[in-house]
């Protein structure tokens, strides 16, 4: 509050000598030779506001897969193997989404954009059995992964797949890189 | 809480002669500035923390960090912007309507608020410190500071009005401070974009969407008015090569097939023979080729839309010069080459015929690449491709040097590609401090203690990460009362008023 009233003190001081564009801010030309208070009757309020969009699947941040499954029959236990053949066994619940799992094991998964379809960082390749499982693949997700590298026939954006009881014994391989710096697939010689 | 005035302060006088004549003493964001270093000043005791700085605050800089403060426990990151505000292209090149593409600033303002960070923004390398300077203050340094200016077609009447760089275009409707001033002449029908990359496409899709949609995007107010006004209808994406050479990617594309009341203008002829040739093409421009096709092959509906927008795409034409108006002074159109393909090795290449052909316009806009600059004499830099020369993100021959995103790379592809250039970069630079082969400073006074004094003695205030979030904060209410996810401030006047108050 007080840092807010500091604000609008100090604005009024600067009333006089700014020149805002008339359609922002209209409560601020005003020449100002009133006291402090009073002089805004409208200031809206501020809320705490993240550009999010997420474009399948329930709206969350990783909260959800920071819970831990509350029965045994939620259970879906899957298995994230990173590019040097690490395993990580991971108990993970129905519903759970693949990339949040991974971000809550420290898997290394990046995740750009937070689940929005707007990157392909968090490329997976799955295994056979539960790529047949996984829901038919959208055009906005086939549209990312065409700039994926080392893409495969199994390959999905981890982000894109919820955990169903289907999904048990699931594989997700980390590919050998999600680093490509040419656009068009072309791979650059070691020098 | 110190409250001598510090003399001169080059916030007064970026600011104007305002807050002087109001008759404020400069002091009151002095101690706002001091107090808030003083409270969170992070002890660099030991001598042998290693201290790095990054020239940059985009994605090339911050995925670098990031990565640095993850596989170091002990490096104090710096990270030293321009402008008052951070991230770059992200903020300033990402479309209006690409908000998803934004999120990674969520990442990037948790690598900020890391306490071995500190931003120091509203500082110019190379105008308020030296690279020299830096290096006294600094183990490394990193420079990611991007690609500033474009290339230019190189064509007679390239300067008329109505003619203007993609990247100033984008700066206007994004708020970048330096392009506030453009004012696009929107006044005629039809638009020619050189250059078949996302840039172009982005440009092609701000023009030709709906106002009721752009006006709840964080475009700048002073942009969407001018589109409220604008009579273009037309936008032609005009490309020296052909359909399988374009460089823009499937998303963008499909978003222009996709506009609202729009018609796609393709010519069929373009694509002869492309459909044999699919089959055999790799996945990535596979499937871009296949929607390019489908959108030029598609049968016309009868249904003209309401609007009269239409965009095309012209390939295999470069333009020779641009034609002007009765009076000289505008662009009135465009004469282009008519061009064959030519396999060269690897490299498809673009060969004039002798064939001419003309498009009238009224608004031209040249995408064909960014471009870097060399930052001070003292780091090499190749003229030719226009970026600093190194391996692995180490500069050439520059101890201690290192580069990261476009300056280091060229200046193409996506968050993506800067991301994974900014973790190599950010590896090398780790692998040098744990091999011992970057050389530690011993002495006790270096990295942000030593710069802040020096920019002090200067009479500089720099903005701090939470001088930003004031900075984003008040542009988060600006815009909840248009209706937009922010209305950002477009000079650094109002960023600077918003941060100090």
């Amino acid at each position: 509050m007080a840092l807010l009233m500091r604000r609008i003190g100090l604005r009024h001081i600067y009333g006089v000598l700014r020149t805002t564009s008339a359609s922002t801010l209209k409560t601020e030309n005003e020449t100002c030779t009133d006291c402090l208070r009073g002089r805004r009757t409208q200031f809206p309020v501020y809320q705490a506001r993240r550009s999010f969009k997420i474009q399948s699947g329930p709206l969350r941040h990783g909260d959800y897969e920071w819970q831990d499954p509350k029965s045994e029959i939620e259970v879906v236990n899957i298995t994230y193997i990173d590019k040097n053949g690490n395993r990580t066994p991971i108990r993970g619940k129905v519903g759970d989404n693949a990339m949040y799992l991974a971000h809550r094991y420290d898997v290394p998964v990046e995740g750009a954009c937070e689940a929005s379809l707007a990157c392909c960082t968090c490329h997976v390749v799955v295994d056979d059995k539960s790529f047949d499982e996984l829901p038919e693949i959208e055009e906005m997700e086939e549209d990312m992964l065409d700039m994926a590298p080392f893409l495969t026939p199994t390959s999905r954006l981890s982000c894109q797949i919820i955990l169903t009881k289907e999904l048990e014994g699931m594989e997700l391989q980390l590919p050998k890189a999600t680093r490509n710096f040419y656009v068009d697939g072309h791979v650059p010689q070691p020098h | 809480m110190a409250s001598t005035v510090y003399g001169t302060c080059r916030c007064v006088m970026t600011a104007g002669t305002a807050f002087r004549q109001a008759g404020l003493s400069t002091f009151y964001h002095h101690t706002n500035f001091t107090s808030k270093f003083l409270s969170r000043q992070v002890t660099s005791s030991a001598p042998s923390i290693p201290h790095v700085c990054i020239v940059g605050s985009g994605p090339a800089g911050f995925y670098t960090a990031q990565h640095i403060l993850k596989n170091h426990k002990e490096v104090q990151v710096d990270m030293i912007e321009k402008l008052p505000v951070p991230f770059g292209l992200v903020r300033f090149g990402v479309a209006p309507d690409h908000p998803e593409v934004k999120n990674c600033i969520n990442q990037f303002t948790k690598t900020a608020q890391n306490e071995r960070f500190g931003f120091i923004g509203n500082t110019t390398v190379g105008n308020d410190v030296s690279i020299a300077e830096l290096k006294e203050s600094y183990d490394a340094i990193i420079l990611s500071y991007g690609a500033e200016d474009d290339r230019v077609l190189d064509i007679e009447g390239e300067t008329l009005h109505g003619s203007y760089s993609a990247r100033s275009f984008v700066g206007w409707y994004n708020g970048l401070p330096e392009d506030q001033d453009l004012k696009p002449d929107l006044s005629s029908d039809t638009a020619v974009i050189i250059g078949h990359g996302n840039v172009a496409l982005d440009i092609a899709r701000i023009l030709l969407t709906p106002i009721s949609i752009l006006k709840h995007t964080d475009i700048a107010q002073h942009a969407l008015e001018a589109l409220e006004e604008s009579k273009v209808k037309t936008v032609y994406l005009v490309g020296r090569r052909g359909p399988l050479q374009v460089a823009f990617t499937i998303k963008e594309l499909r978003e222009m097939t996709k506009l609202p009341d729009c018609k796609a203008i393709l010519d069929p002829n373009d694509f002869h023979g492309l459909a044999a040739e699919i089959p055999n093409i790799p996945r990535p421009r596979k499937r871009l080729t296949e929607l390019m096709l489908k959108t030029a092959t598609e049968p016309p509906t009868t249904k003209e839309t309401l609007t009269n927008k239409r965009w095309g795409l012209k390939f295999l034409r470069s333009p020779v010069k641009v034609i002007p108006s009765g009076d000289g002074k505008q662009v009135a159109g465009i004469q282009l080459a008519v061009n064959k393909l030519q396999k060269s090795g690897d490299y498809v290449k673009a060969i004039a015929t002798d064939e001419i052909e003309e498009l009238k316009c009224g608004l031209l806009l040249r995408s064909i690449g960014y471009k870097s600059r060399p930052i001070e004499s003292s780091i090499p830099f190749d003229l030719q491709n226009g970026v600093i020369p190194n391996s692995g993100g180490k500069v050439s021959g520059c101890k201690g040097f290192y580069c990261s995103g476009w300056v280091r790379r060229g200046p193409t592809g996506v968050i993506l590609n800067t991301m994974n250039d900014g973790f190599e970069t950010g590896k090398a630079l780790v692998d040098d401090i744990n091999n011992g082969v970057l050389d530690i400073s011993q002495s006790t006074s270096k990295g942000r203690e030593k710069l802040l004094a020096l920019l002090d003695k200067k009479g500089l205030v720099p903005v701090t990460f939470s001088d930003w979030q004031r900075i984003d904060e008040l542009e988060k209410i600006r815009g909840e009362a248009l209706g937009k996810p922010r209305e950002k401030f477009v000079t650094v006047m109002e960023m600077l008023e918003a941060a100090f108050d």
